[in-house]
């Protein structure tokens, strides 16, 4: 698209922007904090959203850790919250299982999907690429609200009397699909289908919407290789959800007639209950197909974001250009590409093909590469810089550490011939946990804590900070390192109890320990939520436009900046967003609006 | 009340803390100008990140140290060894990896923190390091994938013509175990036949063959040393997955679908005891697969014994169609293994 174009309706937009000015103060308050179309607005409702179900999603894992840590011991605690689920102080199998399943659900989806890419892509988009807003606020909107009323299916699930799903967070059929096979798998697994159709509905609106935004409303001269790779990365993401979320949803639709209407798409030949069902010629395994053609695009959906915001972060504070910008995009495109095509490495043990099967070793190991690539990169990065350690830079250091670890052990797990041995042990926990667990919250963290000042005009205190930082890191690793001699040892995950088994009961006390200290990491997380809300109110207020010395645009808008972003004209976009040099008068950036000076060469 | 009364203590907690962490860092404000407070915050930071790595480095090798003695004995099958050998290598190669990177990785920021004197060092690209860090992983790549196919081969590969089979059905929680009797053909079995009272495998009475097949429900598998097995695996109701730890295999029982897995198991079970030094030593199948509430209890067990032992055991036993009460009495029927455990 021309930029001639851009300018003209950034000119149409400015007098609208204006306008707006003008009227924000008479804005009504649903309009303005609930039923907003402002991006700045509904990414802040995403985070909110999001922190209130990840602190849900925490305090699951820490009943199910209590169980796991201390099975022969009660907790009249837990029976004071749980009730009938916890009789007598002991988690009840049947809940347990929900919890798991639960955890898994809402961590994966609603806090690092919904919560990460939702928040970021919302604020970051319009801001750095230099736009008024979303392409289309209204649908943008209603992103937001489907997946605020996904979240009430999902919550109200929590609460009926069989109890939530309870098949795992990939609720594999025959088990989730038979009322007979489990309790979860009645009215709660209803819920879990319809929260998760919806989310699906609220991820494809926001997907649309970022991707459009990006392509067709960058300011004038943000051409797409100067664009920051927070943007080039949630494009990625925004492509990924798109073109797989459709494919889980069609998974979801066959899941919901079999349990409903008699199809047999994933069922035949079973006996369970005392009787035979009818159900013949359908296959468990396509479910699995489904699942994972979304399920493993997902790890990278919430992998993604992070790696964008690490980039930006550890360039803006080594006070150094990103090393290997194109390098940079190039890797997320090949993340990208190759993400959709690895999906059957979580399905080495079904008894698919051997030769399909090897296909996907090879493909799933070729994706190192790239992620190779991006670490090495990030390393030359902070190589002769002049470091800052802020609060998000500390993150982001964090973030990169883990994401080595937890990439590591994924050779592991990729490569069919170790999987036979490692499938579904504590080692796949403790991988996916470091990787696009601790990893990705790693990223977010340095993403909220890097934005929050244009979020709220303050601070977040970052003697919490760095606090939250060292109990954060120091705690994964003390609970997730040790898992994989668990996992190595064969340890299978999702448990309730191991102390009948000759084989895994010797692991009891380093269970207690991974407990003790998860609870300790929960009550950390909780200095970083109540760090968030209250400087909100009370965060030492931010005084100057742009506080980290930052080059991209949104720190040339206002600091408490108003629907429409930008006062006057969109600033227009001379030069790339990784101009950490000396600009000639005494700074150590060049802001992207600054023009190009006589003779000075353009990345 | 109690509830009411924690949370609100926690709460009340958290306000103390965030107030005196916000009091230090306005008087920090008062007492420097920003320049030389961001000077001593880098400095702290970088020595924290230090020694974040040494007590990391440290504590790396104390777990290692107090956990090694609680991994697995050496593989019990031979398909085992070349997984314990491809795991050293992939250990090997990744350890390296990891080590060089977090070394850098903390160096550079310690090295490279802001003193407030220096400046950053331009450098924004350079295809030749590219080249270098793109093509080595991919080499290293190249070979992990080159040893890992071919063990998956070996893995996946058709069993030995004269290996043994056996039938192993996972259901609701435990595992039954069907041997093919003196014909060595397992029957035809169709689940609409299944009853639990007398034909828990649903074995078609018309064909011969089942006439002599013999059942155990007590989930316990004989497998003869130093001789091939050949696994069908099935599932009456839902996933399921025989987890082999002790032989480094593992196999989805998928319901309306067969599988199979093959291997030949090189320890028995006595001499495992000893190698181990736990008389309590027994094999055991873990289900892998998430399968309802008593998942974690769906617990099987391997016995390998010598060719004599496996003919003088296999004698004793009845075929399950044709029972002449005698031999069948001593088998114990685990129904609900989840009552099993918790009773215990």
């Amino acid at each position: 698209m021309s930029n001639e174009a851009i300018l003209h309706e950034s000119h149409s937009h400015d007098h609208a922007g204006d306008h707006h000015a003008h009227e924000h103060h008479e804005q009504h308050f649903f309009s303005k904090y609930i039923f907003s179309q402002d991006h700045k607005m509904i990414a802040k409702q995403f985070l909110i959203t999001g922190i209130i179900w990840a602190v849900i999603g925490a305090l699951m894992s820490v009943f199910f850790r209590l169980q796991l840590g201390f099975p022969d011991k009660t907790f009249p605690i837990m029976e004071k919250l749980l009730g009938e689920w916890a009789k007598g102080g002991k988690l009840n199998p049947e809940f347990y299982y929900a919890l798991v399943t639960m955890h898994g659900t809402i961590l994966v989806f609603f806090v690092l999907t919904a919560g990460l890419s939702g928040t970021f892509a919302n604020l970051l988009i319009p801001f750095q690429i230099g736009a008024r807003d979303m392409a289309s606020p209204f649908m943008n909107m209603l992103s937001y609200w489907f997946f605020f009323v996904a979240g009430v299916f999902m919550f109200v699930s929590l609460f009926v009397q069989t109890g939530p799903a309870s098949g795992g967070w990939t609720t594999y059929p025959p088990l989730s699909a038979l009322k007979e096979a489990s309790m979860g798998s009645g009215l709660g697994m209803d819920l879990w289908l319809i929260s998760m159709s919806l989310f699906v509905v609220s991820s494809l609106l926001g997907g649309l919407n970022y991707i459009s935004t990006i392509l067709n409303m960058r300011t004038k001269g943000m051409t797409m290789t100067r664009l920051p790779l927070t943007i080039w990365a949630l494009f990625f993401t925004a492509v990924l959800g798109v073109l797989s979320f459709p494919v889980l949803f069609s998974g979801f639709v066959l899941l919901i007639f079999d349990r409903n209407f008699g199809t047999s798409f994933y069922l035949s030949e079973i006996f369970i209950g005392g009787k035979a069902l009818p159900n013949v010629g359908g296959s468990p395994i396509l479910y699995q197909h489904l699942f994972w053609f979304l399920g493993h695009p997902e790890v990278y959906i919430i992998m993604l974001p992070g790696m964008g915001i690490a980039s930006e972060i550890l360039s803006t504070n080594s006070r150094k250009p990103i090393f290997g910008y194109f390098a940079m995009i190039i890797s997320l495109v090949g993340i990208t590409v190759l993400a959709f095509v690895v999906w059957a490495h979580h399905m080495f043990v079904t008894g698919m093909s051997p030769f399909l099967g090897s296909i996907f070793v090879l493909l799933t190991l070729l994706i190192a590469v790239p992620s190779a690539v991006k670490v090495f990169n990030w390393l030359t990065t902070i190589w002769r810089g002049n470091i800052r350690f802020t609060v998000p830079m500390m993150f982001a250091l964090g973030f990169v550490s883990l994401f080595i670890s937890g990439g590591l052990t994924g050779i592991f797990l990729g490569n069919s011939a170790l999987d036979i041995h490692l499938h579904d042990t504590y080692f796949v926990v403790a991988h996916f946990h470091i990787v696009m667990g601790v990893s990705a919250f790693f990223g977010m963290f340095a993403g909220i804590y890097h934005w929050y000042p244009k979020m709220f005009g303050r601070f977040m205190n970052s003697r919490l900070g760095y606090l939250h930082f060292f109990l954060t890191i120091i705690g994964a690793y003390l609970i997730f390192w040790p898992m994989h001699y668990e996992g190595i040892a064969g340890m299978p995950r999702r448990y309730y109890d191991y102390s009948a088994w000759e084989s895994f009961k010797q692991f009891t006390s380093l269970n207690s320990f991974i407990s003790v200290v998860v609870i300790v990491v929960f009550f950390a997380q909780l200095i970083f939520v109540f760090n968030f809300f209250a400087s909100i109110f009370k965060g030492r207020k931010v005084t100057t436009q742009n506080p980290w010395g930052s080059t991209t645009l949104e720190w040339t808008t206002p600091i408490r900046p108003g629907h429409g972003n930008w006062e006057g004209d969109i600033p227009e976009v001379y030069r790339w967003p990784y101009d950490y040099k000396d600009d000639g008068n005494g700074n150590d950036f060049v802001p992207q609006t600054t023009p190009l000076k006589p003779g000075e060469e353009s990345h | 009340m109690s509830v009411f009364i924690t949370v609100a203590l926690i709460v009340l907690v958290l306000m103390i803390v965030y107030q005196i962490a916000q009091a230090s860092e306005y008087a920090a404000s008062m007492r420097n100008d920003s320049k030389t407070r961001e000077q001593s915050t880098n400095q702290i930071m970088a020595w924290l990140l230090v020694g974040f790595f040494v007590m990391g480095m440290i504590g790396i090798v104390y777990c290692h140290n107090i956990l090694k003695d609680k991994l697995l004995p050496v593989s019990a099958s031979l398909q085992g060894e070349a997984y314990d050998f491809m795991f050293k290598v992939t250990i090997i190669v990744t350890g390296i990896v990891f080590f060089i990177t977090h070394v850098l990785l903390f160096w550079f920021a310690f090295k490279y923190k802001g003193t407030g004197s220096k400046s950053s060092f331009f450098f924004a690209h350079n295809n030749k390091l590219e080249l270098l860090w793109t093509t080595v992983p991919a080499i290293v790549m190249a070979i992990l994938v080159a040893i890992g196919l071919r063990n998956w081969m070996n893995v996946t590969s058709e069993a030995p013509a004269d290996a043994n089979v056996i039938e192993i059905v996972g259901k609701q929680f435990n595992w039954i175990i069907r041997y093919p009797g003196k014909d060595n053909v397992l029957g035809k079995r169709n689940y609409k036949n299944i009853n639990d009272a007398n034909n828990v495998l649903g074995l078609d009475k018309n064909d011969p063959a089942n006439a002599d097949d013999i059942i155990s429900q007590s989930g316990e598998m004989h497998l003869v040393v130093n001789k091939p097995v050949k696994l069908i695996i099935g599932s009456r109701d839902v996933i399921h997955d025989v987890g082999l730890p002790h032989f480094r295999l593992k196999m989805d029982a998928v319901p309306g679908i067969t599988t199979t897995m093959w291997f030949t198991p090189k320890v028995t079970s006595a001499q495992m005891k000893l190698n181990t030094n736990n008389p309590n030593f027994v094999y055991e199948i873990s289900c892998d697969q998430m399968c309802g509430k008593g998942h974690y209890s769906m617990r099987g067990t391997i016995i390998v014994e010598t060719q004599e032992e496996y003919d003088k055991w296999l004698a004793s036993q009845a075929a399950y169609l044709a029972p002449p009460a005698a031999a069948k009495s001593t088998e114990v029927v685990k129904t609900d293994s989840t009552k099993a455990i918790t009773m215990k």
